[in-house]
């Protein structure tokens, strides 16, 4: 039956029903990879997970072993089931109607015409397997080709398959199987061969999206480069990456098929004579008051082969796909774990004063990866330090430690962030939020993905300006208004009533810098504020933040790996390699007299960033391509 | 947004035009089949030809979809070769008591499914592990074996209520409570398992996204933030998913039927097809991909709603 288990709601169903891409909504929310230390993170688990054989891996999870030995058991004794079984599956004997569980020869009793239950369990085990496999081998062949060609070939190949497939998808497939009884004429093998075509819109989207994800990777374009044909590129490359989700899809299909079968047997579609976990609980049911323990039998063999199946599928993607995000309290506050705290006890005569921050990531074995190794900053009041460094160097995670948004995986191992005397280590959201907006604000990296995208851009401002100030909705969008017009911004009435994605990625840029200084912050900080700008942008925010800066008299903390960025802005600057502060001090010796080695390399670096920066960002020229 | 209502309802009358087209293409080959059938033991060659003209069956397949489909618009579907009772009354009668199943158990997975997913999502830990429980439960067991289960607990050993029947809500809404109660307790067992997972999964999706940390750092309220701006991102994709549920349990929803011999569109598809009562038979597929039509749309016109981009596509 079309029951729950029907993995064409599992994997990937979220997708409209009509063609919308995936990618269209990555533009706008952020999937560009940059280099950050999650992502290395991530990366470089995944790397040290991959060194092991998935079977080996397998055969030391138990959930995986003991599924698979129940399978192969009822399996096995259902392919010998003509040895095994002491009677037919249809040989009936009128004396044994309705026998009792442990007659001689009848172990499991005989049902309403006087079968053998045991040996009809038997040979229903195989009608299952035979259903499973006709039903899931339709389902992958149909999908698999269709997912392939309708990602790798053009636009009109893909509208079109994408057509087909949610029309499918969209029937109920059990009425159609009923419907269609007159030429199938119940034959459950026929009957198989439809559901298989019902349910391959569940493999087409997993593997159509794989593609589309693939398609673009270099070793693809190397391949095409080469001169290597569609067939070959497809059968070689894009499989191989296919083939993990079809195994793991692959079980819960086998499950969905028998489970059909088994609900259309029930029904009494197709022939009695064939033998059917279905019909027999049909039969067992019928005869509840008489038999009570007959629709027993079949119920628990069905019970074991479906709940193993999809024990199996979920082990098969623990295995193949890695832990997934676990999900934590949010609002919790970040987990803090610190064996040594730092600089407790002495006063704190800065506005903002980080003292040896350590931020660790958890790895594969359990323990704990430093990614910011003791850290120390101060920052005073109106004053702009550049935090600078190459990517993954752990600035944007001191910078979200400060903020109190580390990532929920992030565990702080040591050090205290004192803003005004106050520790913000160990603060939850709810303890955070008297400063929040109103204290420190924060200006992210990426525009786009830092507006929700289902909520004008004023009323996100909004939100944002009552939820520091106490003010009436009035007065803070007059607030909100006037920023917006200050922020440059030439027509604040019409960005007001946007949504993200009907503006530019610099005047969403200008509308999170208003955003972010609309309660008078006393400390601003700016993760990497233009590295997702335009060139010509580019310079626009940074002037706007110097002079917002200095019209708020706010303290700046500007995160940034473009030493060209810092030079006319910051007052301080500190350098950050592998974790740590390598250099610090003020922008005139770091500029004119860099002690450490890698100070001099960033700065020598200038001007190949600025070569580099002519190019188009990845996203936009993602976009162009769509 | 009139051009975005009006493309969505382009489709969904295309799908309803193929959908019948096609179970009208595979059905004529069964014609000749169904006049021996109607005719029994004394068929002859040429009464069977007789009955094939009197029906209309002996015309062009096109030319009789297409006199079909004229009578739909005139709101005819003809009268069932059996009973010679109007098809769209008694298809629109079983059509009732299976919608009266699947509603309130799609209302009941909405919401229990909803509240899991985002409390799990919100909570993480303990709640978490309970959610996933709780759908794990939900995939493994097969609605039919679910709905036996309980008969046999509720129905036969407690007596608590009814195994088998219905009763009309306007006859007796208490007694139709009761009757139905079972059968939505399945079909939303299945939803919810489904539903929670799903809810689940884009909450944690969207709650990593980076204009919650930026929500976050203006002092946002973590209530406000899961409840309105994740919740309200994650539904898009979750209302989607919904429809398919609907559609997975008008599926199921026949197997049900079934099990508490609800005497609803499953049973009714299901003897229209074994005796090949054509009209009836084209009835119920015109009036099943009509349902699928305009959940599809109510899905398009709410997702448009809650999501701004949708509206200009």
């Amino acid at each position: 039956m079309t029951l729950p288990n029907d993995p064409t709601t599992g994997p990937d169903p979220a997708l409209p029903i009509t063609t919308s891409t995936s990618e269209a909504a990555d533009a706008t929310t952020g999937a560009v990879r940059r280099p950050t230390t999650e992502l290395l993170q991530t990366v470089r688990a995944e790397a040290r997970s991959a060194r092991k054989p998935v079977w080996k891996k397998l055969l030391t999870d138990p959930q995986a072993v003991v599924t698979v030995s129940l399978l192969v058991i009822v399996f096995g004794l259902g392919a010998f089931a003509s040895l095994i079984a002491p009677h037919g599956a249809n040989e009936a004997n009128l004396q044994m109607v309705n026998a009792p569980v442990g007659t001689p020869e009848y172990l499991l009793g005989a049902d309403e015409s006087g079968r053998d239950i045991f040996s009809r369990l038997l040979y229903s085990t195989q009608t299952a397997a035979i259903a499973g496999l006709i039903g899931t081998g339709v389902a992958l062949v149909v999908g698999v080709i269709a997912g392939l060609v309708g990602g790798y070939f053009g636009r009109a190949t893909q509208a079109t398959t994408e057509w087909i497939f949610s029309l499918i998808m969209t029937f109920p497939g059990l009425l159609l199987l009923i419907i269609l009884m007159p030429i199938t004429g119940g034959d459950y093998r026929v009957t198989m061969l439809i559901f298989g075509v019902l349910l391959s819109p569940g493999i087409y989207r997993i593997v159509r999206n794989l593609v589309l994800g693939v398609k673009n990777e270099l070793y693809v374009d190397a391949a095409r480069v080469a001169g290597l044909g569609n067939i070959r590129i497809l059968g070689r490359h894009v499989l191989f990456v296919v083939r993990g989700p079809i195994i793991i899809a692959t079980a819960f299909l086998v499950g969905s098929a028998i489970a059909v079968q088994s609900g259309l047997a029930f029904l009494g579609v197709g022939s009695l004579e064939i033998p059917s976990f279905g019909s027999m609980i049909a039969s067992g049911f019928r005869n509840l008051y008489i038999a009570p323990t007959q629709f027993l039998w079949p119920s628990i063999m069905l019970g074991i082969i479906t709940a193993s199946l999809v024990l199996l599928g979920n082990a098969l993607r623990d295995t193949l796909e890695g832990s997934k995000p676990k999900p934590s309290k949010v609002g919790a506050g970040q987990r803090v774990e610190a064996a040594r705290r730092a600089g407790a006890g002495e006063p704190s005569t800065h506005l903002l004063e980080i003292r040896d921050l350590a931020i660790a990531y958890p790895d594969q074995h359990g323990g704990l990866n430093e990614v910011v190794k003791g850290v120390s900053l101060d920052i005073d009041k109106g004053q702009v330090l550049g935090l600078v460094g190459e990517s993954g160097s752990g600035k944007s995670q001191t910078a979200f430690a400060t903020l109190g948004v580390l990532p929920n995986e992030a565990v702080i191992v040591g050090g205290s962030i004192r803003f005004d005397g106050i520790e913000l280590l160990g603060l939850n959201d709810a303890q955070m939020r008297p400063l929040r907006g109103k204290a420190i604000a924060y200006i992210p990296q990426e525009p786009m993905s830092n507006l929700d995208p289902s909520y004008r851009v004023g009323d996100q401002l909004v939100e944002g300006v009552r939820a520091a100030l106490d003010v009436s909705k009035k007065e803070a969008k007059e607030r909100v208004l006037a920023l917006l017009d200050r922020c440059g911004i030439t027509d604040p009435a019409r960005t007001f009533e946007s949504y993200p994605h009907q503006i530019s990625g610099g005047m969403a840029q200008r509308v999170l810098i208003a955003g972010a200084v609309a309660s008078r912050p006393r400390l601003l900080i700016a993760d990497e504020p233009t590295t997702a700008l335009d060139v010509t942008v580019q310079a626009e925010i940074l002037d706007l933040i110097r002079d917002l800066q200095a019209e708020l008299d706010m303290a700046v903390l500007l995160v940034t790996h473009n030493f060209g960025v810092v030079a006319d802005i910051c007052d301080t600057i500190a350098v950050m390699q592998h974790g740590t502060i390598v250099e610090r001090g003020g922008v005139e010796k770091i500029f004119n007299a860099p002690e450490h080695e890698y100070t001099k390399m960033l700065l020598g670096a200038i001007l190949d960033e600025e070569t580099i920066r002519t190019d188009p960002p990845v996203a936009a020229r993602r976009r162009a391509e769509a | 947004m009139i051009f975005y209502i009006a493309k969505r309802l382009g489709t969904g009358i295309v799908l309803a035009l193929l959908v019948t087209l096609i179970t009208f293409l595979l059905l004529s080959s069964s014609f000749e089949d169904v006049a021996r059938t109607i005719l029994g033991p004394s068929a002859t060659p040429e009464t069977i030809v007789g009955i094939m003209q009197a029906k209309g069956w002996d015309r062009p397949v096109l030319v009789q979809y297409f006199d079909w489909l004229v009578h739909l618009l005139q709101g005819d579907l003809g009268v069932s070769v059996y009973t010679s009772l109007p098809v769209a009354d008694s298809v629109l009668q079983r059509l009732a008591v299976t919608l009266s199943i699947i509603v309130p158990a799609l209302v009941l997975t909405a919401i229990i499914a909803t509240a899991l997913g985002v409390w799990a999502a919100a909570r993480g830990g303990i709640a978490d592990r309970i959610a996933q429980i709780v759908s794990l439960v939900g995939y493994l067991v097969p609605g039919l074996l679910l709905a036996i289960g309980l008969v046999v607990i509720f129905a036969v050993q407690l007596k608590w209520l009814p195994a088998t029947g219905f009763t009309p809500l306007t006859e007796d809404p208490a007694a139709w409570v009761r009757s139905i109660t079972i059968p939505v307790i399945v079909l939303a067992i299945g939803g919810i398992a489904n539903m929670a997972a799903q809810v689940r999964g884009r909450m944690i999706d969207e709650l990593r996204r980076d204009y919650v940390r930026t929500l976050r750092t203006r002092g946002i309220p973590p209530r406000k933030i899961v409840l309105q701006h994740a919740l309200r991102n994650a539904a898009s994709p979750a209302l989607t998913v919904m429809s398919l549920e609907f559609i997975q349990m008008f599926g199921a929803a026949l197997i049900i039927e079934n099990v508490f011999a609800l005497p609803g569109y499953g049973s009714f598809a299901f003897n229209a097809s074994l005796q090949g009562d054509i009209p009836v038979i084209l009835g119920i597929a015109a009036f099943g991909v009509l349902l699928v039509v305009v959940v599809n749309l109510l899905t398009d016109l709410a997702n448009g709603w809650l999501n701004p981009k949708a509206r200009v596509r």
